[in-house]
């Protein structure tokens, strides 16, 4: 019993690595620009996608398609800022929508290029790190764990460090207020979005070889991302990384005791109950509704 | 008398319509007239300013419990649509409590995530609600075999007079209601909710009405789904469908009555005749949100926007003389 309880703690502590990756990044966009991306499973989607052609398809090297992909994912940002997200700064619900045509042209793309099939990625590593005969950690979920971990201490340096991490807090508080401080919003939109796409981007790339990659991997992230954003209080980052913990613990738990189902059943009636109890989310401060 | 004669028209090219085309076309048609009551119903909701993300899983409500009804009860049909209607109504009269402690953003989250849990429950629970399969052979309408009289009611065009006629009814009744008193306060709690507190209007309770409302007609909608098509299961109402919605609705314009109805019948047309009659059918999607931004970007109030541009051009030519500032709504 004592065993797959730590299986489980294992595994969770895996999911809670990726989700928060996404999480954070929904609510850096969600904080800095007051945009709900919807299209944020979508970027995820997309960075597994730069696994399948660059690292099954070319052959290179995994870290060198690492940076690829979060260069490239983070580029799909801009570009969503800068055709879309700019233009509808003043339209909160025309942003969404239009987030909503972005993810379904990224998964038309992905479907056309690639098929709707589930696609092939040969593992990175097979070894795997054994604690006892029934608690084993394939050193693959290890990378993604010390991976999460690392983008998420040097985000969190970025943002208490340095000037522009001033700046984006800044205009996350009071966007009015900062530009008045003459902190420019469209570049510190663009580092946003940048920085939040690099991010489900990378998760993307990170869990790739570990989980089924298809044109609609996206929408069961973007569940959890949403669920934990609104539990962890939307425009919170430290609040994100926490209720990814906990949901991650929840839902796997609730997996391998009942059933993937009931597991999510779980996940949105905990987020509802936080809504109910405080329409702001646990950790919220920020009121931008 | 005018108003009378375009009436009539519109009358008979309905009724004439299903008669021209192949039985293909006969069926989306039939779609379209059922999704037309789905969209205009979701613009009654948004008149009180919230966006739901749940209005096709209430959709859900009211054909789950129409075709429940006939199978296990066995309800006749229309009576079955009509307990589903109120079924639906019922489960929104529940979901108000908790949503409606929630505004903008959060409404819209939380209502997605109480839609998702019925959903979810609905592929779980195998007993009363055929889990991931669904629900299968669900009856239709009875035949009606009256001397000369016969109507086979698995025949589209007989299906479509029957919703035709259930959504025109329903329609009349949105309209009466948004020209009634409710209606007006509906677009006060909207856009001068302080004034229309101050004024002595309950808003949660107007919130409520409105949400009550519209997700009856849109489990009247659901019902007429599923005697339709016949079999139902979770994945008929999912994100997918809502995002159909929330796009009729968006690129039509929220603004008029007719808005919605042309945003909807418009993209169907684009999506299911044309897009699929040129050969583009892995790109559909890609062409749908391409449509779904430009439109977002360059017609941010609907293509009613340019029905209106297109009216009052043409008032000006025919009445050169035509005093500013009065034109009807």
């Amino acid at each position: 019993m004592l065993d797959l309880l730590l299986q489980t703690g294992l595994n969770a502590l895996y999911s809670a690595s990726y989700i928060s990756l996404v999480a954070v990044g929904l609510v850096l966009i969600f904080g800095v620009m007051g945009i709900v991306n919807f299209a944020h499973g979508e970027l995820f989607m997309a960075g597994a996608y730069v696994v399948v052609a660059l690292y099954s398809g070319f052959k290179l090297p995994y870290l060198l398609v690492a940076a690829i992909g979060l260069i490239f994912v983070g580029c799909l940002g801009l570009l969503m800022e800068r055709t879309m997200f700019r233009p509808l700064r003043t339209n909160p619900l025309g942003g969404l929508v239009a987030s909503i045509g972005f993810l379904m042209i990224l998964q038309a793309l992905a479907s056309m290029t690639f098929g709707v099939r589930m696609a092939f990625v040969p593992p990175v590593t097979q070894e795997v790190i054994e604690f006892s005969e029934r608690v084993r950690l394939p050193v693959q979920r290890l990378y993604v764990i010390l991976a999460a971990f690392g983008f998420l201490t040097l985000l969190w340096l970025f943002l208490t460090k340095t000037r522009f991490g001033w700046a984006l807090r800044a205009s996350a508080q009071d966007p009015e207020a900062a530009a008045l401080q003459g902190i420019s919003i469209n570049q510190t939109a663009k580092i946003a979005m940048f920085i939040g796409a690099a991010l489900a981007g990378i998760a993307g790339v990170l869990t790739a070889p570990l989980i089924s990659v298809n044109p609609h991997m996206g929408h069961s992230v973007i569940i959890a991302a949403f669920i934990v954003a609104i539990v962890g209080g939307v425009g919170s980052l430290e609040g994100a990384v926490v209720a990814s913990v906990a949901y991650a613990f929840v839902h796997t738990f609730v997996t391998t005791f009942f059933d993937g189902v009931i597991a999510d059943i779980t996940g949105l009636s905990l987020m509802l109950i936080v809504l109910i109890i405080k329409p702001t989310g646990l950790f919220g401060t920020a009121d931008r509704a | 008398m005018r108003n009378f004669l375009i009436w009539l028209i519109v009358a008979a090219g309905l009724i004439a319509l299903p008669h021209t085309l192949s039985f293909s076309l006969q069926e989306i048609l039939v779609f379209l007239v059922i999704n037309v009551l789905l969209v205009v119903s979701y613009r009654l909701l948004t008149l009180t300013g919230e966006w739901s993300l749940g209005h096709v899983v209430i959709m859900g409500v009211g054909a789950y419990t129409s075709a429940l009804m006939t199978k296990r009860l066995g309800v006749y049909v229309p009576v079955s649509m009509i307990m589903g209607a109120l079924m639906a109504g019922f489960v929104a009269f529940l979901l108000s409590f908790p949503l409606f402690r929630m505004k903008g953003f959060y409404f819209l989250i939380g209502s997605f995530a109480s839609a998702e849990i019925i959903r979810l429950l609905w592929k779980r629970f195998r007993e009363p609600f055929g889990g991931p399969k669904g629900l299968k052979r669900i009856d239709s309408l009875a035949d009606i075999n009256i001397g000369p009289i016969q109507v086979d009611f698995f025949e589209p065009v007989a299906y479509y007079y029957f919703a035709l006629i259930v959504v025109a009814v329903c329609l009349w009744i949105l309209w009466r209601i948004e020209k009634s008193l409710v209606g007006l306060t509906f677009h006060a709690v909207h856009w001068q909710d302080k004034l229309a507190q101050a004024s002595g209007v309950d808003l949660r309770r107007y919130r409520t009405l409105a949400f009550v409302l519209a997700s009856s007609f849109a489990g009247l909608s659901g019902a007429l789904l599923a005697h339709y098509i016949g079999t139902i299961n979770p994945n008929s109402f999912d994100v997918e469908l809502m995002v159909f919605v929330l796009t009729w609705a968006i690129v039509g314009g929220t603004a008029t009555f007719y808005g919605p109805i042309l945003g909807c019948v418009v993209l169907t047309l684009l999506n299911e005749v044309v897009l699929r009659e040129m050969g583009f059918q892995q790109m559909r999607p890609l062409i749908y949100g391409a449509i779904m931004i430009g439109s977002i970007l360059f017609l941010p109030d609907g293509l009613e926007s340019l029905v209106k541009r297109a009216m009052a051009a043409w008032k000006r030519r025919s009445t050169p003389a035509a005093e500013p500032g009065k034109e009807s709504a």
